[in-house]
């Protein structure tokens, strides 16, 4: 069932409950749905209000640093022979990386609701991080549920959480990463609805969130569109940005939905390769599943148990992915593609030595597809890329890739 | 007549409580699912939900999450769970079996054939953790034209329009969650219990089972008083675990658990405990 792009309003997606196509909604047990819906009528009531709006502003100003520098990789683009491209700055936001953004706006709901205790679930550590910030910036205790195997691997952020006063939850159950972390916060949040706020980290989860989330998010496309308007007077004709559960990607995408000659591309983590079967590749190698309250593309067997996922990067090192990326998929507005590990190491390198910028490996898929598909535009065309974090939390990874132990 | 109606309906008349015990199929192996039927049945079982293993069970504690993880492990889905409820039924063609899982798996088979497969094995219901009834028009539907009854879940948080609306879709009882938290967890409190099963009864007279919590004979007994059903589930799983290396020694001790369980309801302080509406019964 395509769409042509004109025929659909991408501004009246999800709808009341939810649902992007028939993606999305809200499947989980009925322990959680009054949480649910007294969070989506809490985010109805503030997602307009002036007063909401105008802190959420000064936090994203003041605290978080935004507006971001839409940044011209001149040397680069003139190293690709092809389009001009352009890093949406989301790695010079305090922390790092395009976390922040929703992690602020979370937490700002979570005070007007009286929560006084907030939970995350992390991969990476980025959200964990993010979340533990804001925590500690509201005098609320913070709680960030990871992976015991996550932990081992990144014991940097894991102690930049204990430092912000977070207690970190070892997860031990199933494959000891992103969905587990996930499956232990719910369990928390349905054991502590009363005084606990659960703020995911990606457009996924049951609605409210994916909705929610992207909102917070969307900043970063508005600003992007507004920066180019302004300094060439023009769209882009090409987004790309990286999917794990795609929350910086629908940041970016969804001011520029509507607009029919941009293209866009969502780039997946292909691991060692899509045919290795080792992958988070959930877009480009899944099929429609429900898991963490949403119905969306998934990484599963033939029985419909979750299979594990491998990426060199642990923010894509997630077998589900948002919703709303999935009806983005089926309907052709979004094309998604993988490149891996090596690929994107690879663009990691190109970004440091040609432009002095250390992406986040999550990142470093996005450039990679840029280096395929700059060459294929003319010179006078453009993309926005989003340069989503800062590279500095991979560098023993990346070490440790090249056989040095730091 | 749907096998869960007539149970809660003999039931009735003999004034009697049903006793519902829960097992992840598979677990701890797929051979002892079905001897282990077969002896919760003979302790006093009056209904079973049979757990359809899921790699990510959100809703259960550690308990059920690693009978899970150990019927994956050995190669336990769907379709054979569906296998063994078709093997229970060829020795007891009475006692209601509920299936109680998560979404993803009947996805992924397809409603069509999970559907066509229960009502082939003799499933009597269907309690889909993560599928409220606002999601699960597409599924009750064509489950209800084979006469599965679908099971839904209550809270303490349900509001009563969603009480109202989640009594109109379910049929055969509908499952009360004694607690805010997961399977398994710790104590539960029977008045708080009592007061939300008759707020629930003005709105329906389905049958309330009331669940998660439920660990020994004296608690069972507490509930009973209050509710038309109760289920234990954590507390078999956990006894099986500890027993697993011992089949023989598992099925009499956990068979001797349900059993203690059975006693202390039916000797409850209400009326005199009536025999005779149950299944058969040989040691």
């Amino acid at each position: 069932m395509k769409a042509t792009r004109n025929e659909v309003d991408f501004s009246q997606f999800p709808d009341s409950t939810g649902h992007f196509g028939r993606f999305g909604g809200r499947f989980v047990a009925e322990t959680l749905m009054e949480a649910l819906l007294e969070l989506d009528q809490a985010w109805q009531t503030y997602r307009n209000d002036p007063a909401f709006l105008t802190e959420l502003d000064q936090d994203l100003a003041y605290y978080v640093g935004r507006p971001s520098p839409l940044y011209h990789a001149e040397r680069w683009s003139r190293r690709l022979g092809g389009a001009q491209i352009y890093l949406k700055r989301e790695d010079l936001n305090h922390t790092g990386a395009h976390k922040i953004n929703n992690t602020v706006g979370q937490a700002l709901l979570a005070k007007r609701m009286g929560k006084t205790r907030l939970i995350a679930e992390t991969g990476a550590g980025q959200h964990g991080v993010a979340s533990a910030t804001v925590a500690a910036r509201l005098g609320m205790e913070c709680v960030v549920y990871m992976g015991s195997e996550d932990i081992q691997r990144q014991a940097l952020n894991v102690y930049r959480m204990r430092l912000l006063g977070a207690t970190v939850q070892p997860v031990t159950s199933g494959s000891r990463t992103l969905k587990d972390a996930l499956n232990e916060a719910m369990r928390d949040w349905v054991a502590n609805v009363d005084n606990t706020f659960y703020m995911i980290g990606t457009v996924a989860g049951p609605h409210p969130y994916p909705l929610m989330v992207r909102e917070f998010q969307a900043v970063i496309g508005r600003e992007a569109r507004e920066q180019m308007l302004a300094a060439q007077g023009c769209l882009p004709d090409a987004l790309v940005a990286c999917v794990g559960g795609g929350s910086n990607a629908i940041g970016l995408f969804h001011a520029f939905l509507n607009d029919a000659d941009v293209a866009i591309y969502g780039v997946e983590a292909a691991g060692s390769g899509i045919e290795t079967g080792r992958h988070a590749a959930t877009l480009c190698a899944g099929r429609s599943g429900v898991l963490h309250g949403n119905r969306t593309y998934l990484l599963n067997d033939d029985n419909g148990q979750i299979i594990e996922t491998h990426s060199v990067s642990a923010g894509l090192d997630y077998p589900g992915v948002g919703p709303e990326h999935s009806w983005l998929k089926d309907i052709g507005r979004v094309q998604y593609v993988a490149v891996t590990d090596a690929e994107a190491i690879q663009g990691f390198h190109d970004l440091t030595r040609i432009e002095g910028i250390i992406p986040a490996l999550e990142s470093s898929h996005a450039l990679a597809y840029v280096t395929k598909l700059a060459p294929t535009m003319r010179p006078d065309q453009r993309i926005v890329v989003s340069l989503s974090g800062r590279g500095d939390k991979d560098i023993y990874t990346v070490a440790a890739l090249e056989g040095i132990q730091l | 007549m749907n096998r869960i109606t007539r149970r809660f309906q003999e039931l009735h008349r003999a004034g009697r409580k049903a006793l519902i015990p829960y097992i992840t199929a598979g677990d701890p192996h797929p051979e002892a699912t079905v001897p282990m039927l077969h002896a919760l049945v003979q302790a006093g079982a009056d209904i079973i939900e049979l757990g359809v293993p899921f790699s990510d069970p959100m809703a259960d504690g550690p308990v059920i999450q690693k009978a899970c993880e150990r019927a994956l492990a050995h190669g336990m889905s769907l379709r054979r769970v569906l296998e063994l409820v078709g093997e229970f039924r060829q020795t007891d063609p009475e006692t209601p079996v509920v299936l109680m899982g998560y979404l993803n798996p009947i996805e992924s088979m397809g409603y069509t054939d999970f559907i066509a497969g229960a009502h082939a094995a003799g499933v009597d219901g269907v309690l889909t953790v993560d599928l409220p009834p606002e999601e699960a028009a597409e599924l009750i539907e064509p489950l209800q034209a084979v006469d599965i009854a679908p099971i839904f879940l209550l809270a303490p948080t349900s509001s009563p329009a969603r009480i109202r609306r989640t009594a109109r879709m379910a049929h055969g009882y509908l499952y009360y969650v004694s607690l805010k938290g997961v399977t398994g967890s710790a104590a539960l409190n029977p008045a708080e219990v009592a007061e939300k099963l008759a707020e629930i009864r003005s709105y329906t007279d389905l049958p309330l089972g009331v669940g998660f919590g439920i660990k020994d004979p004296a608690t069972a007994a507490a509930i009973a008083q209050v509710a038309d059903a109760v289920v234990v589930g954590s507390a078999l799983v956990s006894k099986m675990d500890a027993l697993a290396q011992d089949p023989e020694r598992m099925y009499r001790e956990v068979a001797a658990l349900l059993a203690a369980m059975r006693q202390a309801m039916d000797q409850g302080p209400s009326p005199e405990p009536k025999a005779g509406s149950h299944s058969p019964t040989t040691p």
